[in-house]
């Protein structure tokens, strides 16, 4: 068993259908929904993690590519960017789960760890500067 | 012993001994302190925080037909105008026009003052409209036009209040989430904010303004810059530590340069959620080894500064003047405080990395000789003491 992130793009036309229904039914995945962005006239947005077999997940991905949906895998929904960083450190209390944190108490220079990333925005709302933000 | 001028020869030489704030401490607990003080010329301090008394004049020149603007907006953010014509002063902390501020509890703040500055500085094109009433001799009564910071006669920063000495530590006793200057406070002191560069920050190296005063020249987002007058709310009769170092606000200075040669990653525009806009700015300020007692006030270390934590959920706003405990700097940047017992992780505002990097570009800048030390003309005042605003009858 693997667990893979992804950040789904769902065109207008394909928001429709249940495709995570069928990635759990059809193909033995486990799904955690960090965040989504999906309503039926526009676009949208999903930021997931599969676990599952390897070959079941890449199956699961073939399918979902078949509805014309993009996948950006390791994809997240949260960008942290670095030149609008000033390293003030304000995010630091505000991150649960220490995605953002201090690489070396000596320099005090933040650092951004993706995969610890649960999208809850909190930084989003805290950032003084504007460094983090969401792709939706 | 050493002087001004002795100094000066030596970095215009490029033979000058030059460390950071930070440099310092280690080389002085190896060599002893008369040692260092005879080796090192120069030691560079810095900071790097929100400095909300910023603020800019500009002055655009004349268009044809002229106008006498009495009204103006820069990216739609209001500009003063109540100056010489063509001159208008822009503030930090200025919110765009229509802004809905806090109406909509907790504001955003996206843009403002801050922000056009940060604009202006990185050579963006912005937009001005003014109007005027109209005069025989600046009849035009309206304008619209684009310009970018090359356009300008002249954009001089002018900031009453930067660097202060010391500052506090914000925390929620409450149990409903509060938006400050120093960030959102949760409930139940679940995270406090500090904003000091601390061991690097310059009036705690120079505790007794011996060095830094009136005339003294400093590096400001880039530029080189000066200290023009003590800072607004300049208060050194504060409460101090053993060394002289203030465990309060204590000290501020107003500073000055000019923004055609500041660097824009030093000058950033800032939004706080549920308080309003501001900038961020670097500051670098060298001190002279002229004796040892202003080399040995140079090593003051993280772990020798304390700074007062304070609930600015009542007592804050209510001036009652309690604190609820002291934490030093080695304590805050370390990412846990204890407060009434309870373990609270700590956030800053003013940044330590980006400090350390201007420390290091000073350095840099006066080991190549391109960085000249100025003799104050006038030292900062030392007893001046906070004075309130007395809310009378008549």
């Amino acid at each position: 068993m693997v667990t893979k992130k992804f950040l789904l793009y769902f065109p207008a036309s394909e928001t429709e259908k249940p495709i995570v229904y069928h990635l759990v039914k059809d193909y033995n995945l486990i799904i955690n929904i960090f965040r989504a962005k999906v309503t039926p006239e526009e676009e949208g947005y999903l930021v997931l993690d599969v676990t599952g077999e390897e070959e079941n997940i890449e199956q699961g991905l073939n399918f979902v590519k078949s509805h014309n949906v993009i996948i950006n895998e390791g994809g997240r929904g949260l960008r942290w960017d670095e030149d609008r960083c000033t390293h003030c450190t304000n995010c630091i209390p505000h991150c649960p789960t220490e995605a953002l944190y201090i690489t070396d108490r000596k320099t005090m220079k933040i650092g951004f760890n993706e995969k610890l990333c649960v999208e809850c925005l909190s930084c989003v709302k805290n950032c003084p500067f504007g460094a983090c933000s969401s792709v939706f | 012993m050493k002087t001004y001028e002795e100094i000066n020869n030596r970095i215009a030489s490029k033979k000058a001994v030059v460390m950071t704030a930070e440099e310092i401490i280690d080389y002085a607990d190896k060599k002893g302190v008369e040692k260092a003080a005879a080796d090192v010329d120069v030691v560079t301090t810095a900071t790097f925080g929100p400095m909300c008394s910023s603020g800019c004049f500009i002055n655009f020149g004349h268009s044809k037909p002229k106008i006498r603007m009495t009204e103006a907006w820069i990216e739609d953010v209001p500009v003063y105008c109540g100056i010489a014509a063509v001159d208008v002063y822009l503030g930090a902390t200025e919110l765009r026009y229509n802004d809905p501020a806090n109406v909509d509890y907790p504001g955003e703040f996206r843009f403002g003052g801050g922000h056009v500055i940060e604009k202006l500085v990185a050579g963006e094109k912005l937009q001005l409209f003014g109007l005027s009433y109209g005069t025989d001799d600046y009849p035009r009564r309206e304008i619209r036009t684009y310009f970018s910071i090359g356009d300008l006669n002249q954009a001089i920063m002018v900031n009453p209040r930067n660097c202060y000495q010391n500052y506090n530590v914000a925390i929620n006793t409450s149990d409903r989430p509060i938006y400050t200057y120093l960030g959102n406070l949760r409930p139940g002191m679940k995270n406090a904010t500090y904003c000091s560069a601390g061991q690097l920050s310059p009036l705690l190296n120079d505790p007794f303004y011996r060095t830094i005063g009136i005339g003294t020249k400093v590096w400001l987002g880039g530029a080189h810059g000066h200290v023009y007058a003590e800072g607004t709310q300049h208060a050194p009769d504060a409460e101090r530590g053993p060394s002289g170092v203030p465990s309060e606000g204590a000290g501020t200075l107003a500073l000055t340069g000019d923004m055609k040669e500041m660097d824009p990653k030093y000058v950033r525009g800032l939004s706080l959620t549920g308080y309003g806009v501001s900038l961020a700015l670097g500051v670098g300020i060298p001190i002279p080894v002229l004796d040892e007692e202003i080399l040995k006030m140079t090593t003051v270390r993280d772990s020798e500064i304390f700074a007062p934590v304070i609930d600015y959920s009542s007592d804050y706003p209510d001036r009652t003047g309690k604190i609820l405990c002291k934490a030093s700097y080695e304590e805050l940047k370390g990412g846990k405080i204890t407060v009434k017992g309870k373990t609270v992780v700590t956030g800053s505002l003013s940044s330590y990395a980006m400090a350390l990097d201007i420390a290091r570009i000073l350095q840099d800048e006066i080991s190549r000789g391109d960085f000249m030390l100025a003799q104050p003309s006038r030292l900062l005042n030392r007893e001046r003491s906070m004075k309130t605003l007395d809310i009378r009858k008549s």
